[in-house]
């Protein structure tokens, strides 16, 4: 296994081919989903940068919002569609925004910290709803995507979208994964654990939080440029409003952090919970979400990534008299 | 900008600035005993509207004297307060006093979303109005404009309950001893102070208060669904913004939010949607802990 295709880079992989394939036999709806968890995924992603360091947003919303208005506002003025130049800017503007926010928001901790990032995504939320030029309240309708020369009608803009979204929240997820690899990316467990230590060390733990905190726009910037693509409409109540970054901590707190994987399988599992008890429970869909919400801090604080843990935990057990078995027999 | 103008911007942002104490005191004083901010209180507030709007309409049909409404808000805060308060913090917050704050705040998050169904559920989706004890007061005309004497009278109940307030945390035993957790947990537990109790009876006050906030309210609004996020968000920023846990942080915040809003309003209604975060931001920015948060020693 070389620096880049550990045991996770592979499962990424895997991940990646696994969804190409299973384009041509699943149903309209459930590419909705997939496509949906895959923008999710990444804003979630992004939240598991920062909560590596013990730091959550509840404005995360934020970049999802910045990245999904950057690319309707490109179709809208520019008129141009090309997938990989709208993404780009959005991811660019957002992780431009984050940035210029880091300065100010790595001086935070705590509930702060959480809470400066919400009032940072309602005035982003006042700001597009008042104003015309942005679509106000009704938001701004995009476009067909094309995809450089490629331009592609009816059923097979679907499955490019798809094919595009799949390879770069690949792309993205293995770039965190090695990030999180590198000193600068270990350094987030040491901000958790103790900041003034750090710095005695010699590292400075506001620049590594406002690193993090610029890779967790960016991230979140194309979680929202896929979003606005896949949902073909942004408007304020979907894109920037608190409830959606409620939704992104929801997922967070359901994959956990253990794996640069787990924020796209939870976001997946959060858009199958909420399709479903939407569809099946009308009346009470909050309180089933609620209470998965409940179930989750309470049993399993780790999120579910930690289910995968305990299994390894056991195996690694089950594997150990055996071993000393076999040594006694040698 | 003429005096009038100043007048009636001054009265608006008065009277909003009361009902934003009336949410937020309760929460802040939640918060400044138990550390966590609890997001169960919009759903406090919601159920003190409903209930209360609830048997108003019942109490208007029997034809007894109009004043008997205010009793009938009292009594509602003060039941929920008491059913709430001791169902959230024992059956939900005593499990997680260990966990990070962030944990706690998403679990009354939870319990948030939870309630917010059973409120359509029990009420459904018809919004309820009990508009007679606002009849009942009359209006009163300031600067040619009239405003319903009920809505001043809020300024009047916030006064007072900041005023009890505080001469219950600094005046009696109990209140001492809320200080003395307040300053430091450990060390009150090991002065004999009995810290699972202060923390319930904290919760229920602090619930009470949120449940009155929704029961005076009940008459002057449409009861309907989405009122107690709309709060929950509110409050928040105004607990923030006067400092977590500290009451004339509170009055202060809303005094602070209330009028830049109703100022807003007036002036330049395209603010009016996040005047209240950019307050929330600003201060912030200037003040991290909020303008009247208690100073904290820093551990290592």
């Amino acid at each position: 296994m070389t620096k880049y295709m550990d045991r996770t880079g592979w499962a990424l992989t895997i991940g990646l081919v696994v969804l190409i394939v299973v384009n041509f036999f699943i149903p309209e709806w459930f590419r909705a989903i997939l496509l949906l968890s895959l923008a999710r995924g990444s804003v979630a992603l992004g939240l598991l940068v920062l909560w590596r360091c013990g730091l959550i947003s509840f404005g995360h919303a934020l970049f999802y919002g910045f990245g999904a208005y950057t690319v309707a506002l490109i179709v809208k003025y520019l008129g141009i569609t090309d997938a990989f130049f709208t993404v780009a800017c959005g991811v660019v503007v957002a992780g431009g925004f984050a940035w210029a926010l880091g300065f100010l928001l790595r001086r935070y901790r705590g509930i702060f910290f959480a809470l400066l990032n919400l009032a940072f995504s309602m005035i982003l939320y006042g700001v597009l709803a008042k104003l015309e030029s942005l679509g106000s309240t009704d938001g701004i309708s995009l476009e067909r995507t094309t995809y450089l020369w490629y331009a592609p009608e009816g059923p097979a803009n679907k499955t490019a979208l798809f094919f595009f979204a799949a390879i770069m929240t690949w792309a993205v997820a293995m770039a965190v994964h090695h990030y999180l690899r590198s000193t600068l990316g270990y350094m987030t467990t040491a901000v958790r654990e103790n900041e003034i230590r750090l710095e005695f060390l010699g590292y400075s733990a506001e620049r590594a939080i406002h690193v993090k905190y610029t890779i967790s726009g960016l991230v979140g910037g194309f979680g929202g440029a896929i979003a606005a693509m896949t949902i073909g409409h942004v408007d304020p109540d979907s894109m920037a409003y608190w409830p959606i970054s409620g939704d992104f901590v929801f997922i967070a707190i359901l994959s956990g952090t253990g794996n640069v994987g787990a924020p796209f399988i939870g976001a997946l599992l959060y858009e199958l919970i909420r399709t479903y008890a939407f569809e099946q429970f009308p009346g009470i869909w909050q309180l089933i979400m609620g209470g998965t919400l409940l179930l989750i801090i309470m049993f399993l604080p780790n999120g579910l990534w930690s289910l995968v843990d305990l299994w390894k935990k056991r195996r690694a057990e089950r594997g150990r008299p055996a071993a000393a078995a076999e040594r006694e027999k040698a | 900008m003429d005096t009038e103008l100043l007048l009636i911007i001054l009265v608006d942002g008065l009277v909003y600035a009361s009902y934003l104490f009336m949410v937020s005191v309760g929460l802040t004083v939640i918060c400044g005993v138990q550390k966590i901010l609890n997001v169960t209180h919009g759903s406090l507030y919601a159920f003190g509207a409903y209930l209360c709007a609830t048997i108003l309409i019942v109490y208007a049909e029997t034809g007894w004297p109009g004043a008997g409404a205010f009793v009938i808000m009292a009594l509602t805060a003060i039941f929920l307060g008491i059913v709430f308060g001791i169902i959230i913090e024992r059956g939900l917050l005593r499990f997680l006093y260990a966990e990070d704050e962030h944990i706690i705040v998403l679990a009354t998050f939870a319990a948030f979303l939870i309630l917010e169904d059973v409120l359509l559920l029990i009420w459904g989706t018809n919004p309820y109005i009990a508009a007679e004890p606002l009849a009942l007061l009359g209006q009163t005309d300031i600067a040619d404009l009239p405003f319903d004497n009920y809505n001043l009278s809020m300024i009047l109940l916030s006064a007072l309950v900041a005023a009890v307030l505080w001469y219950g945390l600094r005046r009696t035993t109990f209140g001492k001893m809320l200080l003395a957790v307040i300053f430091d947990r450990e060390l009150a537990q090991s002065m004999g102070i009995n810290v699972t109790r202060v923390f319930l009876l904290t919760f229920i006050v602090g619930s009470f208060l949120g449940a009155l906030g929704g029961a005076y309210q009940a008459p002057a609004i449409s009861v309907q669904p989405g009122i107690g996020v709309e709060v929950i968000v509110l409050a928040f920023a105004v607990v923030v913004i006067g400092g977590m846990g500290s009451i004339p942080g509170a009055l202060i915040g809303s005094l602070v939010v209330g009028v830049a809003r109703a100022a807003a309003v007036h002036l330049e209604p395209v603010l009016e949607l996040f005047v209240i975060y950019m307050i929330m931001a600003i201060v912030l920015i200037v003040r991290p802990q909020g303008l009247f948060a208690p100073a904290k020693p820093r551990k290592i």
